[in-house]
């Protein structure tokens, strides 16, 4: 396993490269290669300019996408694990959307202007949005069922949605800057003042990292797990408390992105089974490289525009939540 | 040989799916819907701009009064009204439809899909070929079409489960939001703002062309919705139990299907995809009247309510004139929170 583990990091390497030397503009391996390792270049030449696309706009994108894909494919995991439901995702179930709804509060009645300061309030928004499509999924006699799970959340999200679109009427401005974040995109962010946004985004890895064991034991059943000494409460507070950081951070930071976390869980699933603690990590490595290759498809599909790269995870991640619906191995009713 | 036991039940059935059973509880809660929507409807057309007293509106109604009061309740706000009713309306009996066959109070239009198809394809015209009026209604209709028959035909597997149906309808709106999303940040910003305005539903500057045209569909939509009504009901309980009730279950479901569909994109097409009426209204209507299953005569009810009541709120406590979209989700929000409690009290 730790074999495996290895060659899906080495694929990190590969998909970061790709996602340095990739774009809609060409650059050569050499120019690019001469800006990674910061050689000289005189203005105006063919160097200053691979430094300039290379250093100022791949490499933050390169970044955030491998801070955000570690970040929606560990969330993603653990709420499938957490929930036992194999639909679970960020998108799916209100997250990104309550995370949206506080920032574009933020934006609109207390002027925050950058990312940096929209963590703060998608935080909150994230933990609601995840409180309240899961009480309305978990209401009634059948419980939360994936499907009242999948159902709650797109009519959470709808509301939220809506209420945002609402508040954007009045302030043109506001909506113009909301239509290029909401797309979910790596494009175009400066990484300064990023900073509290990724070390939450590595506090949350680290408590989802750390849950593994105790999450393995919770799959046995919840009886089984309190006489094998597992505290289910706190499990379960942590894990909701590593879902938020994680989901909160990246929304704030390249928008609301679905998906990831739906899709990673099943295809780490595939080479881990079912023990978390092999399950969560390749999740986290496997979202930072869907998240790498599909911004890279989204620069290259559409020349000379760009697809957002919560554009791309949309349509491979439909299909693929179409594919589970029509499988007849799970139970989804 | 025909077996006594067969006859009684025959004749049982039979009668019992032409009559139509109304209990006391329904119709009163009908009759009372009916009031409140005319008591705000008189309202929305005496206020405004400029106040006209009931009375005077009422005599304009009738063909009375002076020229000026005859233009501005019937040429202006009429239309509007008229169109409030008969989308909400529309919009009421679509959401049944689809709750019904879902089996799921949250199986709406609005949430499995349809929609969002018809935004994308109304979103298309307006931005990438600058489209407006009737080719933004075509193009509704055949996004709201087109998204229609992709969710029915990938939930399809020996037959239509409805789980299959809920999911593969979130797959493909999400895909469709993204669309939507994609296409308004390529646009021009005024264009953008646009089109945005319309993706929430609105029902400004709508006139009795629009009046017309609704009417006309509606008149081929609702018989059938009706007609449909009574094996509708009998699904619920189970597509075994219908069938053996005697009810093609597979083609009523198709025929369920396109009056659903053919009913949302009619209010689409017009005023642009109004949120959470179709959620909401067949369940208020069905806990007010309190009948066994949902029914499409109060879901029509509550939904010309509710659309009449959230215009009215739109166009009056609002400075700008706001897209009754925003009221509807606001309502949907409230509504969802309602259910919330109501089914956690229930389910302890």
């Amino acid at each position: 396993m730790a074999l495996y583990l290895g060659i899906a990091l080495a694929g990190i390497a590969v998909a970061a490269a790709a996602s340095l030397a990739i774009g809609s503009e060409p650059i050569s391996p050499d120019l690019v290669l001469h800006a990674v390792r910061g050689g000289e270049a005189l203005p105006g030449s063919p160097e200053a300019h691979a430094h300039a696309v290379v250093i100022d706009q791949r490499l933050p994108r390169t970044i955030l996408g491998i801070a955000a894909g570690a970040a929606l494919g560990l969330a993603g995991a653990l709420m499938q694990a957490l929930t036992r439901n194999p639909l679970a995702d960020p998108g799916l179930l209100g997250i990104n959307a309550g995370a949206t709804f506080a920032v574009v509060l933020s934006i609109t009645y207390l002027g925050v202007g950058s990312p940096a300061g929209y963590v703060w309030f998608a935080l909150p928004g994230a933990l609601l949005g995840a409180l309240v499509v899961y009480s309305i999924g978990a209401a009634g006699r059948d419980g939360p069922t994936p499907v009242r799970l999948a159902l709650s959340g797109i009519a959470v999200s709808a509301v939220l949605i809506g209420l945002t679109s609402g508040l954007l009427l009045s302030d043109i401005d506001t909506f113009d800057g909301y239509r290029v974040w909401t797309v979910g995109a790596l494009a175009g962010r400066r990484l300064t003042g990023f900073g509290p946004a990724f070390a939450l985004v590595a506090a949350g890895s680290v408590v989802a990292l750390a849950l593994g064991r105790s999450l393995n034991v919770i799959g046995m059943g919840e009886d089984q797990a309190r006489s094998l000494g597992v505290n289910v409460a706190r499990t379960r507070l942590l894990s909701v408390a590593a879902v938020t950081l994680l989901c909160g951070a990246t929304t704030a930071m390249a928008g609301p992105i679905g998906f990831v976390g739906l899709m990673v869980p099943h295809l780490a699933r595939a080479i881990t089974g079912h023990d978390q603690r092999w399950a969560l990590p390749f999740s986290g490595v496997f979202g930072v490289i869907l998240v790498l290759a599909s911004d890279i498809i989204g620069r290259v599909v559409a020349h000379p525009t760009e697809l957002q790269l919560g554009l791309v995870t949309a349509f491979v991640g439909g299909p693929v939540l179409v594919g589970l619906a029509r499988s007849t191995k799970l139970n989804l009713r | 040989m025909r077996s006594m036991l067969d006859e009684p039940r025959a004749f049982r059935i039979q009668p019992a799916r032409l009559s139509v059973r109304f209990t006391p509880r329904a119709v009163l809660a009908v009759v009372a819907m009916i009031v409140v929507g005319t008591v705000v409807g008189v309202w929305t057309l005496s206020t405004g701009r400029a106040g006209i007293p009931a009375s005077e509106v009422i005599e304009a109604l009738l063909g009375g009064g002076s020229d000026r009061n005859r233009m501005i309740v019937v040429d202006w706000r009429l239309p509007r009204l008229l169109l409030a009713v008969l989308l909400g309306g529309a919009l009421g009996v679509s959401g049944a439809v689809f709750q019904s066959l879902s089996r799921n109070p949250l199986g709406s239009p609005d949430i499995i899909g349809f929609t969002t198809g018809a935004a994308t394809g109304a979103l298309f015209v307006i931005l990438v070929r600058s489209g407006s009026g009737t080719d933004v209604a075509v193009g509704a209709v055949i996004g709201g079409f087109v998204s229609a028959v992709l969710v029915y035909a990938l939930a399809y597997r020996r037959g239509l489960a409805t789980y299959r149906l809920v999911l593969v309808g979130v797959a493909l709106s999400a895909m469709f939001v993204s669309v939507n999303e994609w296409l308004i940040l390529q646009a021009e910003l005024d264009d953008a703002a646009m089109a945005h305005v319309w993706q929430l539903g609105n029902l400004n500057s709508l006139g009795w062309t629009e009046v017309h045209i609704v009417s006309i569909t509606l008149a081929v939509l609702v018989p059938a919705a009706i007609w449909l009504n009574r094996p509708m009901q009998m699904m619920e309980m189970g597509d075994d139990t219908a069938r053996s009730l005697g009810i093609p279950v597979e083609r009523m479901r198709i025929g369920l299907i396109l009056v659903g569909i053919g009913l949302v994109a009619v209010a689409t097409a017009i005023a642009g995809p109004i949120a959470f009426v179709a959620l909401a209204a067949p369940q208020l209507a069905h806990r007010l009247t309190r009948t066994p299953g949902l029914s499409v005569g109060p879901a029509a009810a509550m939904g010309a309510v509710l659309l009449v009541v959230s215009d009215a709120a739109a166009q009056r406590f609002t400075e700008t004139q706001m897209p009754v979209g925003v009221i509807t989700v606001s309502i949907g929000g409230i509504y969802l929170v309602w259910l919330l409690f109501s089914e956690k009290r229930r389910s302890t």
